[in-house]
């Protein structure tokens, strides 16, 4: 754990610890397993825009991939009764085939990502709104047992989005910190000419990342939609892509590529819950919710440029700055 | 030769118009350096160097890489300042604190690098910083006025540039004219011109030529820095040669010759020095790396064949802009030739990336380490096992105390000095970075590594080193091409030496034709 997801650990159990003092209900299980079955979910897809953002790319395109693949689901479960196991399977494949269109688009023909994944995010909403017809659909009240407590369920207690989510932190973090992929995907983050020099397939790495991003999107799709039960495809999963920048911002992940922990993106993603609930519990009115968001992170990201500062020579400090605000 | 030539001035107060009083604020000016020293961590770049110059005249400032002729010319241009000595404009000391200091008291500096700004049309960048405006306080860019003046100042050097094409639309020349105007604009009276020449065709440099002429004849005086001896001869009034950071000696007009000039630039002292530093005698076998016609993207009318043998260290040795590091990044499989064949051990050897040429033992140890070299950011031991990660993995999940084990043995080998191999690599000295990017490929049994800079921006002990590391490699049977803009890199440590200049190799000597005098000769003939 390095010493930026650190200083957000602290940052996040500070707010724990003044949210349940002003209202004893945050700590109450209804309301832990809320927060952990959102937690869950958010941190999936966020695990994968912060590998993008590692290296170096940006993915803005999950939320409306989030409308685009539920509306399909409702799709294929109850107009073309397919199996469950394949309609999983549909979704992923589709998620990271989307993904990979993006990694090409990107590294192939040398797209921005930012211009590539916003058209994704303006093309699949589009696409989704086509399909339902601007009309939400759903899965009904009954039927689809396992998909549905894949993400309404529990095990043992533990909302089951939390659950796959750990299991998935698991393999992400051994993907990341210590397989052959996750030490290229840093290197080519860091520094893509050097590591070229080094025989890293630089492409390859980064279109493996966007194929990532693209399948937890998918898994976290299937989750989402069960969760609501119905998709209104013009607000299903609105902004959700900006959820995951912001926590795996920050969770330490820099916009410059090259840095970035697991640890620190769930760190982010919980605190980011924790935020919309302390809204709700400490009677903040609801349109404040976003400016409260803003607020803290800013707040975060303008401690952590102070604490480096301090630690550095004023001058190096301030070229970092101007490299964080100039995003490379 | 030409008529407003002030050729030959002792004294450059005087000049082609004897000035009114003396040397009086009238139209001529005068530009003295006096002995002016400058030191870097580890090195004195420059030793009481005196320079002077006149308006309306040319000097030459010669000398190899590394002579001080830059870090002479980045103090007068603001951008270093002196550890000791003056500087006067007409007898006046001044002192230059920042580029903008300089730029007030009349100098322009034209650079290597042209520093001008792509999307923005020709009198932008003209006025750029200092743009022409109206409307008080609301500052609207003026942009009629700028437009108009910029054609004055191009219609001066009988240039037919147009003030709004989008300056990615010129050529390098053209682009070269608009640096000259804006230093006008800025009321430049003393041009310093740093290899204008590198990148211009022969047309192009005579045309530059004409401009000079007409900058002259308009009362600027002007700094050309080149290493092409050719062009000084027909274009300077008076030329200074610098050696090792110090005064080497000032030909007047007639003095000036091809032979003369690389005379003072080599000195004579240092005539021998290949001889004291004689390496090992060694066996040389077969050869390694063969090409054959071999051309580049960045010069490509020019083919180059050259024969790396098994164990002998082959100095590419040649002027900055040659196209040596091209020629290694094409064998290295970064780039690819334009045409050409390389061999390796007799096989055909066309790598499509450098992914290829390392599985085939090709490792290149590039020129900028910081960006090509090295994940800064990245620990040492992550640096050093970057390209083969994979040999310390069991199904494809890295055991981290065989890399350790692995980094720390490479670390100690070659004497890294660190306080962990845990620390990011952009902490390390250049010497020990440097020896961190060796330590990547010397692990995976190379068969030719081309080493192009070894020792730029490194101090003298960690260059030892990598000269000792560089010959082991040698007797253990690598092929090993050194890239070197230093000359006692090259003398000191080359079994052979080729020479290259414009693309093409200009000649081979053998350790024992090669003096200073010889490679200096090929490389800027």
């Amino acid at each position: 754990m390095t010493r930026k997801d650190l200083g957000i650990l602290i940052l996040l159990i500070v707010l724990c610890a003044i949210v349940a003092l002003r209202n004893p209900q945050f700590l109450s299980s209804a309301n832990l397993q809320n927060m952990s079955r959102l937690i869950g979910m958010f941190g999936i897809f966020s695990i994968g825009v912060g590998i993008v953002i590692i290296t170096g790319g940006i993915d803005l395109s999950v939320g409306s991939l989030f409308a685009l693949l539920g509306v399909l689901m409702s799709v294929m479960l109850t107009e073309w009764r397919w199996s469950a196991i394949v309609v999983v399977a549909a979704v992923l494949l589709i998620g990271g085939g989307l993904g990979l269109l993006h990694g090409l688009l990107v590294t192939r023909l040398g797209l921005q990502p930012f211009i590539v994944t916003l058209c994704g995010l303006l093309l699949y909403r589009g696409i989704a709104r086509y399909i339902a017809q601007d009309t939400t659909t759903g899965f009904g009240a009954e039927g689809f047992a396992w998909l549905r407590s894949s993400a309404t369920g529990s095990l043992f207690g533990i909302p089951m989005p939390f659950v796959l989510l750990i299991a998935v932190s698991l393999v992400a973090g051994v993907v990341l910190h210590r397989s052959v992929y996750g030490r290229h995907l840093f290197a080519v983050g860091n520094n893509p000419e050097a590591a070229r020099y080094s025989g890293i397939h630089s492409a390859n790495v980064i279109t493996g990342a966007y194929v990532i991003s693209g399948g937890l999107a998918g898994l976290a799709a299937i989750l989402i939609a069960f969760y609501t039960n119905s998709i209104s495809p013009s607000s299903h999963g609105n902004f959700y892509e900006l959820y995951a920048i912001a926590a795996a911002v920050l969770g330490g992940c820099s916009l410059r590529g090259g840095e970035g922990s697991i640890a620190g993106i769930l760190i982010g993603t919980a605190l980011l819950q924790v935020l919309r609930n302390l809204v709700n519990l400490l009677d903040i009115p609801g349109s404040l919710d976003f400016a409260v968001m803003g607020a803290v992170i800013l707040i975060g990201v303008i401690a952590d440029a102070i604490s480096r500062r301090s630690s550095k020579s004023p001058r190096a400090a301030g070229r970092d700055l101007v490299k964080d605000i100039s995003g490379r | 030769m030409e008529p407003t030539s002030s050729h030959d001035v002792p004294h450059p107060g005087a000049s082609r118009r004897p000035s009114p009083g003396g040397r009086g604020r009238g139209t001529l000016q005068t530009l003295r350096m006096n002995g002016i020293s400058k030191g870097f961590p580890g090195v004195k770049a420059l030793d009481s160097v005196n320079l002077d110059l006149a308006a309306g005249e040319v000097l030459a400032l010669v000398g190899e890489n590394g002579a001080g002729k830059s870090t002479l010319m980045k103090i007068l241009a603001g951008i270093y300042r002196q550890d000791a000595g003056s500087i006067e404009i007409d007898g006046e000391a001044v002192a230059f604190r920042s580029p903008r200091d300089a730029s007030r008291h009349g100098i322009g500096i034209i650079h290597q690098e042209l520093e001008l700004i792509d999307t923005l049309d020709v009198a932008a960048n003209v006025f750029l910083g200092r743009e022409h405006t109206w409307g008080g306080i609301a500052r609207f860019l003026d942009s009629e006025k700028m437009v108009a003046e910029t054609g004055r100042i191009l219609g001066r050097l009988h240039s037919t540039i147009a003030p709004r094409a989008q300056l990615r639309s010129l050529s390098l020349a053209q682009r070269q004219l608009v640096e000259i105007a804006r230093a006008i604009s800025l009321g430049a009276r003393f041009l310093i011109m740093d290899e204008p020449t590198s990148s211009l065709t022969m047309a192009e440099t005579e045309s530059l030529f004409e401009v000079i002429r007409q900058l002259k004849a308009d009362g600027a005086g002007i700094i050309y820095i080149s290493h092409r001896l050719g062009e000084v001869e027909s274009i300077a009034d008076r030329v200074a040669v610098l050696r090792d950071g110090r005064n080497a000696g000032i030909l007047s007009r007639e003095e000036i010759s091809h032979d003369r000039m690389v005379q003072l630039m080599v000195g004579r002292d240092l005539d021998d020095f290949y001889v004291a530093s004689a390496a090992a005698g060694h066996e040389v076998c077969h050869a390694c790396l063969e090409l054959k016609s071999f051309r580049t993207r960045r010069y490509p009318n020019s083919e180059v064949s050259i024969t790396v043998r098994r164990g002998e260290i082959l100095g590419l040795a040649g002027l900055i802009g040659a196209g040596r590091s091209e020629l290694a990044q094409a064998i290295c499989g970064v780039d690819q030739p334009i045409s050409g064949t390389a061999f390796i051990d007799g096989q055909v050897f066309a790598p499509k990336s450098p992914r290829d040429a390392i599985d085939r033992g090709i490792y290149l140890i590039p020129e900028d380490r910081r960006r090509f070299g090295l994940i800064t950011e990245m620990s040492v031991r992550g640096n050093v096992t970057l390209p083969a990660v994979s040999r310390y993995t069991r199904v494809g999940w890295i055991r981290r105390g065989m890399e350790v084990t692995a980094a720390a043995r490479a670390a100690e080998d070659l004497r890294i000095k660190v306080p962990s191999i845990e620390i990011a690599a952009a902490s390390l000295s250049g010497g020990n970075q440097q020896k961190v990017v060796l330590a990547k490929w010397l692990a995976l049994k190379p068969k030719l590594v081309v080493f192009d800079e070894p020792t730029r921006g490194i101090d003298v002990g960690a260059k030892a080193e990598i000269y000792r590391l560089m010959r082991k490699l040698a007797t253990e049977g690598v092929a090993i091409l050194m890239i070197s803009s230093d000359m006692e890199e090259i003398m000191g440590n080359s079994d052979r030496v080729a020479v290259m200049h414009d693309g093409r190799i200009n000649g081979v000597l053998d350790r024992s034709e090669c003096t200073q005098e010889a490679i200096l000769r090929l490389a800027v003939a």
